[in-house]
């Protein structure tokens, strides 16, 4: 299992910051929290699949995208871009 | 005691006052987040807002009270597995029928609740258009920001679209056609305009309609009134056909658009210089008024800034509540400020000056 870590509204929505979470990719990864806690649907993946545009997931500690492989102990963060006005 | 619901770039803020003294800010919700527009329904008490986090996408949540929880409603995304996104709801109107309530959004998106905001759906008729693949977007994206439903007819139902011109539902939403005969795009190449004054127009001829705001007169359901990209429409059958109206304002461009529910004969708009200039014209704020369906404009500026004011007025940022000579109006503006008149236009009032940029205004 890889450890998800969630900041700002999804700790929330999640019901916590770290949630221990299987999957291989780091789309996987996201499904299935999604699954273990559906307030967070939509949140952070859109309807296409894809990580929303201001959002970033880092792979122990490294930037990483849809595909991005995750293997057993991972950390996989979720964090708001740099953004606003 | 009045309710305005104020959404701005950071967050909603409730107000309220009696018209022509100062207002109170009473709440405040989905701090530094942009609220988009926030609506009372009146059968139920229900607050509705829609906020788009730049982070976390568009949602729609209601409340029984505005200081308390605000419950995500489900459903407000396009069908999983497509090549779009949802990118913003840019208005939630009250129907006609039971619990329904309508949200329109980008990419020309029309979203149905069947029980009073808390699920939603997207409306299958508008959304499988053949055309759409060749709708644009104008500037603010492909927002589908005008829902009119028809009093008392609940099948009967006018949605507006930047750039997809004005769509019309006779089946409740199940079937649209569209209603753009009329419409004059001044910036588009001639032959577009040649092509859309045919009697049987191209099937694809009005894609590029960019209408700003659209109400119907609710004493008169088959007349509305337009705010289009440069040029202010009245139609007398429904959308069937459209008749320029804009002749003796400053600029026919403009935003936004409000009538009075007692007077199909009314109509105010606030003109801004031209779509490359969009503020007041010549440093004076002031909103036009027409009781003869746009036959004639007459200015209503009494307390509004008459020098050195370059407001930008946005399409969802006018709206009124009462009728008649009771009428009260309220725009807000991009620099934070809001202005009330109580007595149909005639004098305004600042209820505020130092809001964030006014993205929405909703008043009860």
């Amino acid at each position: 299992m890889a450890v998800v870590s969630v900041r700002g509204p999804l700790r929330k929505l999640a019901g916590g910051p770290q949630h221990q979470v299987e999957g291989s990719t780091v789309i996987g990864v996201l499904r299935e929290l999604e699954r273990a806690h559906p307030g967070i649907s939509g949140w952070i993946v859109d309807e296409r699949g894809r990580i929303r545009r201001h959002i970033n997931v880092y792979v122990n500690g490294e930037r990483g995208a849809e595909s991005t492989p995750v293997g057993r102990g991972d950390r996989v963060e979720v964090l708001p871009a740099i953004t606003g006005g | 005691m009045t309710e305005l619901l104020v959404g701005t770039k950071k967050g909603l803020f409730v107000l309220e006052g009696e018209p022509g003294r100062p207002f109170q800010i009473t709440a405040r919700a989905f701090a530094g987040e942009p609220v988009d527009y926030a609506v009372r329904d009146q059968r139920s008490g229900r607050l509705l807002a829609t906020m788009t986090s730049p982070f976390y996408g568009p949602k729609i949540f209601y409340t029984d009270d505005p200081a308390g929880d605000w419950q995500q409603a489900e459903g407000v995304a396009l069908p999983e597995g497509g090549d779009q996104a949802l990118t913003r709801i840019w208005v939630i109107t009250p129907g006609q029928a039971d619990g329904v309530v309508y949200a329109g959004g980008d990419p020309g998106v029309l979203f149905e609740s069947f029980d009073g905001g808390a699920t939603w759906s997207v409306n299958q008729g508008l959304w499988s258009q053949p055309t759409r693949p060749k709708w644009q977007p104008g500037g603010g994206g492909l927002c589908l920001h005008s829902i009119a439903p028809w009093p008392g007819d609940p099948d009967r139902l006018t949605v507006a679209i930047s750039a997809a011109g004005v769509w019309h539902s006779d089946d409740g939403g199940r079937s649209w056609r569209r209603a753009n005969h009329g419409l004059t795009p001044r910036y588009l190449p001639d032959e577009v305009i040649e092509q859309l004054q045919l009697p049987e127009p191209p099937p694809d001829a009005d894609v590029g309609l960019c209408v700003h705001h659209l109400e119907r007169a609710p004493q008169r359901p088959e007349r509305l009134f337009m705010q289009f990209h440069g040029g202010v429409y009245r139609s007398d059958d429904a959308g069937e056909t459209w008749t320029e109206i804009g002749q003796g304002l400053p600029s026919d461009f403009g935003f936004p658009l409000a009538v009075d529910p007692a007077d199909p004969d009314s109509a105010y708009v606030i003109p801004l210089v031209a779509d490359m200039d969009r503020v007041t014209p010549e440093g004076r704020v002031r909103v036009f008024e027409t009781r003869d369906a746009g036959a004639s404009w007459s200015p209503r500026g009494q307390g509004l800034p008459d020098h050195d004011a370059y407001l930008t007025v946005l399409r969802q940022a006018f709206t009124g509540t009462g009728e008649g000579p009771g009428l009260e109006l309220y725009f807000g503006s991009t620099t934070g400020q809001l202005f009330a008149s109580p007595d149909a236009g005639e004098t305004w009032s600042t209820v505020a000056s130092l809001l964030p940029p006014v993205h929405a205004l909703t008043a009860a």
